[in-house]
């Protein structure tokens, strides 16, 4: 007695062509932790010393430092507005699973979030004097870390949806949780910097992103579900 | 708004087979009891809803009306007592269950940033069916939206808002209507019209579930729940 096998997926693509448009129509959004990141490293040369070497030396660190936290700033809107309007409780009750179509929403945050920051940060690490032939690696483990994050960001989005100021209990719960990503994401980009081997690096990086993508939906499913019954 | 409906299908495996008579459907509680804040919305009830009913749950604010619809829609498990659903215990058929269900809450779930097209299209879709542009702007004429299709619906007004959760009626064909406060926000017109029909859809060989402090007109497939 399931659905037909290709509901599914129609559904799982639906729910992410609607969290497109929808972010895509708030573009203010979308720009908000890019801004953020920006601003900050743009701060660091400023506040600290402008010396080369010196920056290149914090810069990895820096810049995921900052990645990260742009990630987490834009991760407290993830499912409050389906949870204001009644659509989450529409979303529960699709005869579908739930860590599917919460899946599609991830996927939407990591694209419009996680990708740009990825794509972004080779340009600011210039602005840190980052040694050139690390800027690929920089780009590439924040593209995969920063999908670890919006998978275990969102697990602590859904368990904080129902409170009217989640926000901070969100970061708490989720940042050590990050440690993880942060401490191998910046590894890699120190390694490349150093003419280390940066395989290592990213092939753990791959395993948390591995790791969260099959546990991390199930956790997400869950939270929604308690924070309905609230 | 108007009713005329097909007999309901209920959704079995397509491959296997297709019901073309309606079945008799049924959701039972039994001995259903929740508790918030210290204190029992309800004890010990016991309901049957039946293909072919309205079954209005009436009560005072803060009796526990919307609660007892969470419940019974699959959305809380914090309350004691068993549900059945076409006599099988609900934990083991969910998925049957929801495919047969439509609620509608007391938040309309509609987005503001997408058009009622968008909308539809969503919820049509998170049924599985892909559906077609001509379907939804039937619905949306019928709950008198034509014209506002491609309106971004925070431009629309509260019942306009309410029209196009109310179009899921006509668009998804589901036996078991779980409505909380349909009523809020629509015009007298709307309301005649709804409640034909609820009327027709119970004809029809489906059942309503609903809330809402406008009186119905008093018809053979009423039913009225007293809670608190």
């Amino acid at each position: 007695m399931h659905a037909a096998p290709g509901g599914l997926l129609v559904a799982v693509s639906a729910t992410f062509k609607r969290d497109l448009t929808l972010m895509l129509r708030r573009r203010g959004e979308v720009l908000n932790p890019l801004v953020f990141f920006a601003l900050v490293i743009t701060l660091f040369p400023i506040g600290i010393s402008p010396d080369p070497e010196l920056l290149a030396s914090i810069a990895p660190g820096l810049l995921w430092v900052a990645a990260l936290l742009a990630a987490l700033l834009s991760l407290d809107s993830l499912f409050r507005g389906d949870y204001d309007d009644g659509s989450l409780e529409q979303l529960l009750l699709a005869p579908h699973p739930l860590a599917a179509l919460g899946l599609a929403k991830v996927a939407v945050h990591w694209l419009l979030t996680g990708l740009p920051l990825a794509l972004m940060a080779p340009v600011l690490g210039i602005m840190l004097a980052l040694p050139a032939g690390s800027y690929a690696v920089l780009a590439l483990s924040l593209a995969v870390g920063t999908a670890s994050l919006s998978l275990i960001g969102a697990i602590g989005a859904a368990l904080t949806v129902g409170l009217a100021r989640g926000g901070v209990l969100l970061s708490l719960l989720v940042l050590p949780l990050y440690i993880p990503v942060l401490i191998f994401g910046a590894g890699a980009v120190q390694a490349a910097i150093l003419g280390d081997g940066i395989a290592p690096h990213l092939a753990i990086l791959g395993a948390l992103f591995t790791v969260s993508l099959m546990l991390a939906p199930w956790a997400i499913a869950a939270s929604l579900r308690i924070s309905i019954n609230g | 708004m108007t009713g005329g409906k097909g007999p309901f299908r209920v959704e079995f495996d397509p491959k296997l087979m297709r019901l073309e008579r309606p079945l008799s459907l049924c959701l039972q509680a039994r001995k259903l009891a929740c508790e918030r804040d210290d204190r029992w919305l309800f004890e010990g009830l016991d309901l049957d809803i039946r293909s072919g009913e309205i079954v209005r749950i009436e009560g005072p604010n803060g009796s526990g009306k919307t609660t007892l619809l969470k419940i019974l829609s699959g959305q809380l498990s914090d309350y004691s007592g068993e549900l059945y659903w076409n006599d099988a215990p609900m934990r083991q058929v969910r998925e049957h269950f929801l495919a047969n269900l439509l609620y509608l809450g007391h938040a309309p779930g509609v987005k503001t940033g997408l058009s009622p097209l968008e909308n539809l299209a969503w919820y049509q879709a998170l049924s599985g069916d892909k559906g077609s542009e001509t379907q939804r702007e039937k619905a949306l004429a019928a709950v008198g939206l034509t014209g506002f299709e491609d309106v971004p619906a925070g431009q629309l007004s509260a019942g306009q808002q309410r029209r196009v959760a109310l179009a899921r009626l006509t668009l998804t064909q589901r036996a078991l209507w779980v409505l909380d406060e349909p009523f809020t926000a629509i015009d007298r017109d709307g309301v005649d019209a709804l409640e034909k029909q609820l009327i027709a859809h119970a004809q029809a060989g489906g059942c309503v579930l609903v809330t809402t402090h406008h009186e119905l007109t008093a018809s053979s497939v009423l039913r009225r729940v007293q809670l608190g």
